[in-house]
């Protein structure tokens, strides 16, 4: 078991969750709010796709040494269950469901002959003899039968699930939002059984330049997302709440201050801080390289360091909100009828201020989420985002850029990264929207 | 009034020492000349002397803060911070690593720049508000519906793919105007029209949103109630009373922005090869040219600290509230 | 007896799909009359006058079996043609001035927009006719005002611009929803004169909506009064407020304050329990580059009096004549306070520490918004429970919840309130929490900002009801800041009218409201609207 920082702080950020999710359970002013999300047709069914994807990431933050490998090489659960499709690398780029190469080579048949052709793919569709005839059929008949199995074990778990909570089936089946939740989940369960299945085969998604299984790619990338957008919160949300409200709360000489390192911070353009900064971790990573064992290690500090100064640049704006908030609460006769009752500050501050902008740090949080996951892109495109050795969609995106003048084009990578950073993004977009809807007040008055 | 901006200018020049302090610390605290030369110089086999060298060339040999070998005022002046930190209040942006004059660079690449982002703001600008305002005239209809779903749709989309994808139907399949490149005049717009039409296309979702919700926001005000008994039509409502005092936070949200326009943008400078200082600062990034990277940031921020007093200037012409008070 | 100009016939407004806010009601206004619809506030009377002008908002559902106006049915009148009834035949004035007004046009444009669209005028003309009708509504150099933005207009003033606006119409219809609520009195009395004129003037109709009974009672020709939605009493002026039929209307004519009521109170001298000397609030004025203090605004300027144990205190003035600054002040809610607080004979300015937090929990406070006074996170036993947590320790849990529930019990709240949040309770409920959590900490003085002004005229006797006798229970003392001079007579013992944050008239209640010595404050007295019965 190897645990790197980013591994760590991703655990440490979901017990956070899960210790916040017990401590609110059954408080009344979440009651309908909450309710109202539960009740979101669109709402729950990003929450689920969010879900799913948090999932993946999760199973790819937990690294260990393969026992039986000899080489240095720190791998995760997901890297260990498709080791299949990981090792299955082809010589260079090869379409989706090809069984040929993308490009023309020497190949020596077996009488001897040189041919210029198309060779086969060592893996893709190499277990058919004929695929020019076959392979439609072929792929056809596995995608039936993976999608089938993925069916039949949904329908194991949901029968499981319905039979043990036999006194609430009300609830699973007839909540507003149980059909599209439900429907979302089969189709998620059976469609993966289903890619599983055909990887086994085909490439689903193409190899890339090296040779790559570009959907193995896509998939790596997507903790790189989760963990940008989510570790980015975690850093900035300290800052941002303690900033805000102490500037708000106590104004004078600490809201001055407050206010002229986030005017500062946000003067300086973030993408040019982040350049800047990136810069800086790579001359120090270049002269420092002894302390970075392996490049998954050292790949992972920069992510972490991406992350930190993201949080840094990107805790004003919550900042400012918070501040202008708790300047509204602190006027709040609540809190003065608090301060005539002798009650302290630094209570004052838990107990009235804290719970009362709560809202607002929760829909900053969602809404910030899918624009860092975009941010991403952009700035491993400028080569100031994560390592280029890492997975992560804007790295394929930049790699892939440059085939874009070939013939025939090589659009798979693209494409891949495209829809899985679309997926996520909008998920993430529209239950962003279904939480503020829920959540602010002034939108809960209008209905 | 007078004093109000006064002030306001005064404010900025702690501002810009904070940015200055804060970049000398990044770029030559954190990591010290001497990593820098090596980085630059490649990283085994480089003797001293050639660090040396390189730093001199450079003027990094200097010492930090406080020179103890000069006299006098000598002794502030000959140090890194002053060489490269101070100069900057003064527009000296002085000479790249790479040896060319980032001042004459900038001059040259901030038009370019310019005439991409401008014409992108307006027409932007413009799209938006027609969007938006229609979302609200027609609100609570399935037209309304589905132009939030597409919004929502739009803003979910990589910038990346707005642009690859532009280049690709239209200057590609469609070959209407060139993928890249930029010439100099009127020549010039043929090469503009893509880079403008992407970056509206894919600032709609989220811009469209936003511009909504503050005329949401104007929509439920008593006046606007007032208005309506007074016998105005809901065009009419919208366009003379919504509009009115929604384009106050929008102007000012956009004052403060105009400044920054000389930067240009990052990606779609490089995507176009449009040789203005965005492009300039990606190409800076790539070769780890610390001089453009420090030039560039400090003008940044003196741009976005210019764009503020912009703000606070124009809000006190559009706003009668605050004009008069 | 003349044809109605305004026929209502089985109305019922509803919103989503709850129930009806306004109940299948009819009635009928006739041409020039003053006709009032009298309510509590939710009974529907502000959406009755907003659905004859189409003016809910779009989530409300509207059925009616007949709208008629001077002959026409409005509910045949296809949208687009409303426009031309909205504004020139009915219009309207609504309750709060500031936001009414658009921020960012100029009052001549503001009015000169009605001309502009329902007469086909020249610009001069239009010009000639807004300054004419800024005339009409007496706003002064109305040549100067026509340029000035609602911001730079006094409250009176904006109100005077609204009813201009509503007049530029010509219409035959003014419906007032509530035009003198946000005022203070003695404007809302000019303003109500002046819509009396006016009405003489031009002969139009007025429907006047108000919650105000003693104010609809000088002017009104026909009255009806709302309850839930419905209906419940309809009738002329005379037989209405002489003889009213319905138990909600005898109810609410029952709980008018009255003057006459400060007979009863104590005349006994008492201990001092606090003593104001040459108490001042300032808020300093910034200016110039570098923000240095030029001046202060001097909210309250000197203010000294002397509260006995077991006393009641009024402390009556117009809005910003620096009443509630001085109550926060002496709490020390608000910095910038000078002047020596003698309270129990120790003077609090030599205090420190917990000492001084300790004494100054002895004056408690109760604001005038019940829905912005409480925590809406969390329980209200928690609400009650935290002046006990913050000053007493060493309690235990089981000892505050007893204490909670003794409390709950005193301001007549059920005991399981303690276990549910503030917004399930009504206004009145609210504001009884908020006196128990004052009384936990078992003060001596409870300052008590406007408590009733944001409730309705039937919920303002309960609680005053209350504060009475909590005071003879347990001898507490009041300070009672109010707008609403009739309110003193019925809790005071002693009056002061601030204006302009000095105390011009400080006395007996009786003397102070039977014979009032200063100008001030024989106008502001003679402003507020008493039930006039003929």
């Amino acid at each position: 078991m190897t645990i790197l920082w980013t591994d760590a702080l991703i655990f440490f950020l979901v017990l956070m969750m899960l210790v916040l999710g017990f401590y609110l359970r059954g408080k009344e002013h979440l009651r309908r709010p909450i309710g109202k999300v539960t009740a979101s047709r669109v709402g729950m069914m990003s929450l689920v796709i969010l879900v799913f994807f948090g999932m993946i990431g999760l199973l790819d933050s937990i690294h260990f040494k393969p026992a039986n490998d000899k080489s240095n090489e720190i791998i995760s659960l997901l890297d260990y269950w498709t080791t299949s499709i990981r090792q299955q690398q082809e010589k260079t780029y090869s379409s989706p469901f090809a069984a040929y190469s993308y490009s023309k080579e020497n190949i020596t048949t077996d009488d001897g002959r040189q041919l210029w052709t198309y060779p086969r793919l060592k893996y893709g569709g190499a277990h058919l003899k004929n695929p020019d005839i076959k392979k439609t059929h072929d792929i056809m008949q596995k995608a039936a039968i993976g999608f089938t199995k993925g069916a039949g074990l949904f329908a194991f778990f949901f029968i499981l699930l319905l039979s043990f909570f036999k006194e609430r089936k009300q609830t699973i089946l007839k909540g507003t939002a149980a059909k599209p939740v439900w429907m979302i989940i089969f189709i998620i369960v059976s469609g993966s059984y289903m890619l599983i299945d055909l990887s086994g085969f085909y490439h689903v998604l193409g190899t890339d330049k090296v040779g790559e299984d570009v959907f193995y790619q896509a998939v790596k990338s997507i903790r790189t997302g989760l963990v940008i957008g989510s570790l980015t919160t975690l850093i900035m949300l300290p800052l941002a709440i303690i900033f805000g409200i102490m500037a708000g709360f106590f104004r004078g000489w600490v809201d001055d201050v407050i206010q002229y390192i986030y005017t500062t911070l946000n003067s300086i353009p973030g993408v040019l801080l982040i350049a800047a900064s990136i810069l800086m971790v790579q001359v120090y990573m270049a002269n420092n390289e002894d302390q970075f064992t392996s490049l998954v290690v050292r790949a992972d500090m920069r992510l972490l360091f991406l992350c930190l100064i993201l949080g840094v640049t990107s805790w004003t704006g919550l900042c400012r909100l918070l501040r202008a908030e708790t300047l509204k609460l602190r006027e709040m006769e609540y809190v003065q009828a608090a301060q005539a009752l002798g009650v302290r500050r630094r209570i004052i501050l838990m107990r009235h201020i804290l719970p009362n902008v709560m809202h607002i740090i929760l829909i900053s949080v969602v809404l910030d989420f899918s624009s860092l996951v975009l941010a991403e892109a952009v700035l491993s495109y400028i080569n100031i985002g994560v390592d280029p050795t890492t997975y992560s969609w804007g790295n394929m995106i930049n790699s892939a850029r440059l085939e874009m003048a070939r013939e025939p084009i090589v659009w798979w990578s693209l494409m891949a990264s495209f829809l899985f950073m679309f997926t996520l993004v909008l998920a993430a977009n529209i239950f962003a929207d279904t939480v503020r809807d829920a959540f602010d007040p002034r939108r809960a008055d209008n209905d | 009034m007078i004093q109000y901006i006064i002030r306001r200018f005064l404010y900025a020049i702690p501002l810009l020492f904070g940015v200055n302090v804060l970049t000398f610390v990044l770029f030559f605290i954190v990591n010290s000349p001497d990593d820098m030369a090596r980085m630059q110089l490649g990283q085994k086999h480089v003797t001293e002397q050639a660090v040396e060298n390189w730093k001199q060339q450079r003027g990094y040999h200097l010492p930090l803060l406080w020179n103890d070998q000069q006299q006098g005022i000598k002794k502030v002046k000959e140090t890194i911070f002053y060489q490269k930190s101070v100069n900057l209040f003064l527009f000296q942006f002085g000479i790249s690593d790479s040896g060319r004059n980032i001042g004459a660079d900038i001059k040259q690449r901030m038009w370019p720049s310019l005439a991409v982002a401008l014409p992108t703001l307006l027409v932007g600008l413009l799209v938006n508000i027609t969007v938006a305002l229609m979302m609200v005239l027609f609100r609570g209809s399935y037209l309304e519906f589905s132009s939030i779903v597409l919004c929502v749709i739009l803003m979910s989309i990589s910038s990346l793919f707005y642009i690859i994808g532009g280049q690709f139907v239209i200057g590609k399949l469609l070959k209407l105007v060139p993928i890249s490149g930029y010439d100099g005049g009127l020549d010039a717009i043929k090469f503009l029209v893509l880079p403008v039409i992407i970056s509206v296309i894919a600032g709609i979702g989220s811009g469209a949103r936003w511009y909504r919700t503050l005329f949401l926001e104007e929509v439920n005000k008593d006046y606007v109630r007032t208005a309506r008994a007074k016998g105005l039509t809901e065009t009419q409502t919208l366009f003379r009373h919504v509009l009115q005092n929604a384009l106050i936070p929008i102007l000012t949200g956009v004052v403060v922005v105009l400044p920054l326009l000389f930067m240009g943008s990052l990606i779609l400078e490089s995507f176009f090869s449009i040789p203005g200082l965005g492009s300039y600062t990606i190409d800076a990034i790539n070769r780890q040219d610390f001089a453009i990277v420090r030039s560039m940031v400090f003008l940044g921020s003196v741009l976005y600290i210019f764009g503020l007093l912009l703000t606070d200037i124009s809000y006190t012409i559009v706003d009668p509230r605050v004009r008069l008070s | 007896m003349t044809e109605a100009l305004l026929t209502v016939n089985g109305l019922s407004v509803a919103f989503n799909q709850d129930d009806n806010v306004v109940d299948d009601i009819s009635f009928e206004v006739f041409p020039g009359e003053t006709f009032a619809l009298v309510g509590e506030s939710g009974s529907g009377k502000s959406i009755t006058a907003l659905s004859v002008l189409r003016l809910l908002p779009g989530n409300a559902k509207l059925t009616a079996s007949e709208i008629d106006f001077a002959g026409e049915n409005l509910l045949a009148i296809p949208e687009m043609d409303f426009c031309q009834i909205r504004g020139r035949r009915i219009a309207m004035i609504f309750q709060d001035p500031m936001t009414s007004l658009n921020p960012v046009m100029t009052v001549g444009d503001q009015i000169g927009e009605v001309l502009e669209l329902h007469f086909s005028w020249a610009k001069q003309a239009i010009k000639q006719r807004t300054l004419e009708l800024l005339e009409q509504v007496e706003i002064p150099d109305p040549e100067r005002r026509y340029r000035d933005f609602p911001h730079q207009l006094s409250g009176g003033q904006r109100q005077r611009v609204m009813i201009a606006i509503a007049l530029a119409g010509e219409p035959h219809l003014l419906i007032a929803d509530e035009p003198t609520t946000a005022l203070d009195v003695t404007i809302q009395e000019q303003i109500m004169e002046l819509l009396e004129r006016i009405q003489k003037q031009t002969g139009m109709a007025l429907w006047l909506i108000s919650h105000d009974l003693a104010l609809v009672s000088n002017i009104a020709d026909r009255v009806a009064v709302m309850q839930n939605g419905k209906i419940v009493e309809m009738g002329c002026n005379e037989a209405f407020f002489v003889h009213p039929k319905h138990a909600y209307t005898q109810e609410l004519l029952a709980a008018l304050p009255s003057m006459d009521s400060c007979l009863n109170h104590l005349k006994k001298e008492k201990p001092s329990l606090l003593k104001l000397t040459d108490f001042k609030v300032y808020y300093p004025i910034r200016k110039g580059i570098f923000k240095r203090v030029v001046d202060h605004v001097k909210a309250v300027d000197g203010v000294s009096f002397e509260l006995q144990q077991g006393k009641t205190l009024a402390l009556v003035g117009e809005s910003g004549c620096g009443k509630t600054s001085l109550g926060k002040g002496l709490l020390n809610l608000i910095p910038g306070t000078s002047g020596e607080v003698l309270f129990e004979g120790v003077s609090l300015n030599q205090l420190q520490g917990d000492e001084l937090r300790l004494k100054r929990s002895e004056m408690q406070i109760v604001f005038q918004d019940p829905f912005s006074s409480m925590n809406p996170r969390m329980l209200v036993g928690e609400i009650i429970d935290e002046g006990l947590r913050a000053l007493h320790s060493d309690i235990s849990a089981a000892e505050r919840r007893e204490q909670v529930v003794h409390l709950l019990q005193q301001v007549d709240l059920p005991v399981s309130s303690a276990y549910r949040y503030p917004h399930e309770f009504s206004g009145g409920q609210r504001q009884r929490i908020c006196i128990a959590r004052a009384l936990a900490v078992k003060p001596k003085l409870i300052v008590c900002d406007e408590p009733t002004s944001a409730l309705d005229v039937s919920v303002q006797a309960q609680i005053i009801e209350l504060l009475k006798n909590l005071q003879q229970e347990q001898g507490l003392s009041y300070l009672f800041i109010t707008h609403n001079i009739a309110v003193v007579a019925e809790i005071a013992d002693e009056v002061a009218v601030m204006n302009q944050g000095k105390i011009i008239e400080y006395g007996h209640v009786e003397q102070v409201l039977k014979n009032p010595v200063n100008e001030y404050t024989r106008s502001l007295l003679n402003a507020v609207p008493v039930l006039k019965i003929t």
